[in-house]
């Protein structure tokens, strides 16, 4: 094991050290973005397993903090699988479309990166939620 | 990012561990191998959450979701439902008590909602067992800015932080090591106090068990202030899990070099032993812990000199709590003004109390000084066990005084608390309802005080005892006016006379019982009932004849035969014989048996 002697080294020591808990900070983050991939037997079907992990791979190719990526149950657009739904803190949900393993880069490099929407993925909201 | 998807943290207190969330860790790890899910999914066993009273107590991340009560077996629909399928298992979830809802997430529970961590900021959220984690959260930072300050520099950001003893005492920190810096002496001594000994306390524990770098971090400081070389942590031997923890974290802190010789390069270095107790309660004092790790009778000596001048084998030494060095980190890395940010004027900063008693939320929380009793007692703690009415809470151990009502509304802090006659202590604060006896409650305070005294000084070991013997004069209706009024003078006496803390405050729960519930001494002494329904020599069972139904269920569980009666006729009581046990009052289902 490595002896720290300064504080650079002590700060390299937790750069390294960092993943191991950045998950759990989000988590604990009030202004957190929310990716939420639809992961019932009809995403998983279309494809859902290769979006989360391409959101998670360009997640951390781009290095950003304060967003997360959480699994639901089937969210019922199945025609439009895989769904993932993008929840801001203060803004209305955006719920995407057919967001393949390509679309979900393209998603967070246009939306969450340069806050512009993908209209043609959008997929209207049809009912009303009676939670949240 | 880490490349897992979720992180699974299982509380690994004390609490959680013995309603086996050992074997939750290894069943779900167990699963998630066989289902081939090891790099998606890291278990971690942390501190305590606090929420003892729901444990054990699983988090997934980074959804946030708050698993209570779960169960060993519970670990294959958590894996299957949560992290396969992406579901929640509404079943583990926490239902908020008073609107019976369903809450999902810590965030949004009303125990956790008026929380501030600071000593616990890491508990529950790292692993304890891994310096990496620490270091990840800005661990041992602030032992690294320390080093670059000088040490009066040091000594002077703990005064002006404000800072007092958590201990109970609340004497100011930063004095204290001003003292022992200027003292005399080649060599310095700085000892860490984890003797947790009163009846219902456990934060120590839990700061030890959940984070304990962030003791050997504040320990560090404190020796690079005074310019001490060696410190102690003297722990009781009934705490094995936080010895266990302390001794791996100090082994790692070695390994990196950041205790030892030439720490982050410079001229300091530093070494910590850990020191065992056997668990008596007046090691708790400092002047006897000390004796004790010198290899004496834990007897406590007369102060001054204190030990910031004459300590530890007669070197000057700083004694500290487990909590206070928890806080030191945070103050010299964020600084003095932003722990006078929390917290009231004069007892800037956070405090942890171990809620306990008739609450609904037993458990360990955080909160700022200044908060009053009814939000700690009512918002946090959800309020009295069974819709029952809140009688009195008793701070500050088996030494502190018993709180009515009428002063719910008062803000905690050391110096309020103190006017009330009760006192901060460690933290302990436990609650009693209607059916608490507050004799009776003195009386258990009291026994243990006697069991605990160390027989050095005459006040505690004598006046002590004699005290102990009124109040059961009292519980069993033996006593008269007279008794209350000596019991009064002994009380007080003790309390100036006494050679340390233990005895000093011993008489606390009597006096403070008899100030506030006088009426109800009285009525133990000139009408010989204990209105709570407690003492058992004061109270008669009897059954009303028009009630009883003659189940003969009362007949069948009493347990030394004194209730007679026919099948479907009125039963009854043979006073000679009953011994009060109120087997029979719990069980009637027709509310036909009178307590009197």
């Amino acid at each position: 094991m490595p002896k720290i002697k300064s504080l650079e080294d002590l700060l390299k020591q937790k750069e390294s050290a960092k993943d191991k808990l950045s998950l759990r900070k989000v988590a604990e983050n009030d202004n957190v973005i929310t990716l939420r991939v639809a992961m019932g037997t009809c995403g998983i079907a279309a494809g859902a397993k290769e979006t989360f992990d391409k959101l998670l791979e360009t997640i951390e190719e781009k290095k950003l903090e304060n967003i997360r990526v959480i699994q639901t149950g089937c969210m019922g657009y199945c025609h439009a699988e895989p769904t993932v739904e993008v929840v801001e803190p203060g803004k209305e949900p955006i719920l995407y479309g057919k967001i393949s393993g390509d679309k979900a880069k393209e998603l967070i490099e246009k939306h969450i990166l340069n806050g512009e929407l993908l209209q043609d993925s959008i997929i209207g909201e049809t009912h009303t939620s009676i939670n949240e | 990012m880490s490349s897992y998807k979720y992180h699974v943290l299982i509380c690994g207190g004390t609490g959680c561990t013995s309603s086996k969330s050992e074997l939750i860790k290894d069943n779900l790890e167990n699963l998630i191998k066989e289902k081939g899910l090891e790099n998606d999914v890291q278990v971690v066993r942390t501190g305590c959450f606090g929420f003892c009273e729901q444990g054990p107590i699983v988090k997934f991340l980074p959804d946030n979701t708050f698993y209570v009560q779960v169960k060993p077996e519970d670990a294959e629909e958590l894996v299957n439902e949560h992290i396969v399928k992406g579901r929640k298992v509404e079943r583990l979830l926490y239902v908020e008590p008073t609107e019976k809802e369903k809450i999902d997430e810590s965030k949004k529970m009303p125990f956790y909602k008026k929380q501030i961590r600071v000593a616990l900021r890491n508990a529950g959220l790292i692993n304890p067992d891994d310096i990496d984690e620490y270091i990840a959260n800005d661990g041992y930072q602030a032992l690294a800015k320390a080093l670059s300050m000088t040490p009066e520099e040091v000594v002077e950001e703990m005064k002006e932080s404000g800072l007092r003893g958590r201990g109970g005492g609340g004497f100011p920190t930063g004095l204290k090591w001003a003292f022992a810096q200027r003292a005399q002496g080649d060599i310095k001594y700085v000892v860490c106090n984890a003797d947790e000994g009163d009846p219902g306390a456990f934060m120590d524990r839990s700061v030890l068990e959940g984070d304990p770098h962030s003791v050997i971090e504040g320990m560090a400081i404190a020796a690079y202030a005074i310019g001490a070389r060696q410190g102690y942590v003297y722990i009781r031997a009934e705490y094995p899990l936080a010895v266990k923890r302390l001794q791996n974290a100090i082994n790692q802190a070695k390994e990196y070099g950041l205790l030892g010789e030439n720490i982050f390069g410079t001229d300091f270095s530093f070494d910590l032993e850990i020191r065992l107790g056997a668990g008596a309660f007046v090691c708790g004092e400092e002047t006897a812990l000390l004796a004790s790790i010198e290899g004496y009778r834990g007897e406590p000596r007369t102060k001054p000199p204190f030990p910031a001048n004459k300590g530890l084998w007669g070197k000057p030494t700083i004694i500290n709590n487990v909590e206070t060095f928890a806080n030191v980190a945070p103050i010299i890395l964020k600084g003095a003004k932003w722990f006078r940010s929390l917290g009231t004027e004069k007892s800037p900063g956070t405090k942890v109390f171990a809620l306990a008693g008739k609450v609904n939320n037993v458990g360990l929380v955080e909160v700022p000084m200044g908060i009053t009793l009814r939000e700690v007692i009512f918002d946090i703690g959800g309020g009295i066990r069974g819709n029952k009415k809140f009688k009195a809470v008793q701070t500050g151990g088996p030494s502190g005084g018993c709180i009515p009502a009428e002063y719910l509304d008062t803000p905690i802090d050391f110096d309020t608390l103190t006017a009330l006659g009760s006192m901060m202590g460690s933290g302990g604060m436990i609650v009693m309802d209607e059916e608490t006896c507050m004799p009776d409650v003195a009386k258990f305070y009291l026994e243990f005080s006697v069991e605990e005294s160390c027989g050095k000084c005459t006040p505690c070991r004598i006046g002590n005892v004699r005290l102990l013997e009124t109040l059961d004069k009292i519980t069993s209706g033996r006593a008269t006016m007279d008794d209350l009024e000596r019991m009064r003078i002994l009380g007080e006496t003790i309390k100036d006379s006494a050679l340390c803390g233990l005895g000093q405050t011993s008489p606390n729960p009597i006096l403070s019982t008899m100030h506030y519930f006088k009426d109800e001494y009285e009525a133990h002494v000139l009408d010989k009932s204990c209105p709570a329904g407690v003492c058992k020599n004061l109270i008669t069972y009897k059954i009303d004849k028009e009630k009883c139904v003659g189940c003969t269920a009362c007949a069948r569980v009493c347990p030394v035969e004194a209730i007679s009666g026919t099948i479907k006729n009125p039963h009854e009581i043979d006073q000679e014989k009953c011994i009060k046990c109120g087997a029979c009052y719990a069980t009637c289902r027709f509310g036909a048996i009178e307590k009197i």
